[in-house]
């Protein structure tokens, strides 16, 4: 099972990393992430302590956008040419086939963010400490965020307009995850990151079941 | 190998509210072949998909023993990659070695396996499915149409293969409008099950 695994983890892992026939790869999402962070001061000013204090919650807003942006590409093009056909054949779960994929997403998406933040909050004025806090808090928050795109990207696989759909149902989901990462860095907020954790946990341990049963139902 | 077998009772199909076929039952021991034949919509690709396990019958019970390929018009094959590499792909999640699979039919891709899966031919697509199957080692073979597009030669090819297939005790279920000439062949017309 796991030696038949590899090689789809690695296909999933390569084709959103580079991205190839009408999938971005990686790169977009966080030149999308950057371009949130470089277009806020613009919008608001130089004033470094107003940036200080909201610079974190637009580097939560533009991470929930940059999970947003692949979400398309996420399950949908594998569903119409046959791949998870096959692996249903060959005995190979929905639910393992999407765990694949979170993680595949994650690193490909979640990880990127994190190197990419130290850059944001430089744009955004934020300290090292509040920098601290925003990583731990993208290490915790972004798989839940994974869990939720591919859910969604799931569900809306073979609908017609599907991908403007999934980012309206992606956006609700996240609202947890946005107010405890943001949240997190208000003064005294440190318990934000244990509720982060918990809602990033709730959202791993449901998204291969729900986007399994969902792929199931899609069939014909 | 484990020996293979493909049976299904008193199958009945629906899509939308219409009933596509009912009372539909066959049984297939190794070395045998079925073709489906019936008009554009009667449901032979439903009935193929219904033996694989991808679509939930609306009535009866389908059994096999043995792994299942199935060759349909969904390629399962990176449009992007180079037709050596995409079926390299499914080798890797087979576990063949890729030496084990020198005695195949290769269906004359040895040439294009450079060439980029999204600019083959629509023969050339039907090719590469047949390989891949043929590459899968599985015991049932359901191909949904797998000679169209294919020129008489290829089309010979083909058969040959499937007829290959099921000499060395493999199943074979194909859907298909054109005359398929094997040995041992049953048909089956769907217009019978109709209600």
């Amino acid at each position: 099972m796991i030696a038949r695994l590899w090689p789809i983890f690695v296909r999933d892992f390569v084709l959103l990393l580079k991205g190839a026939q009408g999938r971005g790869g990686a790169v977009l999402p966080l030149l999308f992430f950057m371009a949130v962070a470089m277009l806020f001061p613009f919008a608001v000013g130089p004033d470094a302590r107003l940036l200080q204090r909201t610079g974190a919650g637009v580097i939560w807003v533009g991470a929930l956008l940059a999970a947003i942006l692949p979400l398309d590409r996420l399950v949908e093009p594998d569903v119409e040419a046959g791949f998870f056909d096959q692996w249903a054949l060959r005995g190979l779960s929905e639910e393992v086939l999407l765990v694949s994929r979170i993680v595949a997403h994650w690193l490909s998406f979640g990880v990127p963010l994190m190197l990419a933040a130290p850059i944001a909050a430089g744009l955004l004025s934020l300290d090292g400490a509040q920098l601290a806090t925003v990583e731990l808090g993208l290490l915790l928050g972004t798989p839940g965020l994974a869990a939720i795109g591919v859910t969604i990207a799931a569900l809306t696989a073979g609908l017609r307009a599907g991908s403007a759909l999934g980012g309206l149902l992606a956006i609700p989901l996240a609202v947890p995850l946005l107010i405890f990462g943001a949240g997190s860095l208000q003064r005294g907020g440190e318990g934000g990151l244990l509720l982060l954790a918990a809602a990033s946990l709730a959202a791993l341990a449901i998204a291969p079941f729900a986007g399994g049963a969902a792929i199931r139902a899609g069939r014909e | 190998m484990q020996v293979p077998r493909l049976a299904a009772t008193d199958l009945a199909c629906r899509r939308g509210d219409r009933i596509l076929f009912r009372g539909l039952s066959l049984v297939l021991a190794p070395g045998e072949a079925l073709q489906l034949v019936g008009a554009n919509g009667i449901g032979k690709s439903s009935l193929i998909r219904i033996l694989a396990g991808l679509l939930p019958p609306f009535a009866g019970l389908v059994e096999s023993e043995g792994t299942l390929a199935l060759a349909d018009e969904r390629l399962a094959l990176d449009g992007h990659l180079p037709l050596g590499q995409a079926l390299a792909f499914w080798r890797r999640v087979d576990r063949i070695a890729p030496d084990a699979t020198a005695p195949l039919p290769d269906f004359g891709l040895a040439d294009l396996a450079d060439v980029p899966v999204r600019y083959l031919s629509t023969g050339q697509r039907k090719r590469a499915a047949l390989a891949r199957i043929a590459a899968s080692g599985a015991a049932i073979w359901l191909l949904d149409e797998p000679l169209n597009g294919l020129d008489s030669h290829w089309s010979g090819v083909a058969q040959a293969g499937i007829a290959a297939h099921c000499a060395g005790g493999g199943i074979a279920v194909i859907a298909s409008h054109q005359p398929v000439d094997l040995p041992h062949l049953a048909r089956t017309a769907l217009a019978d099950y109709v209600p």
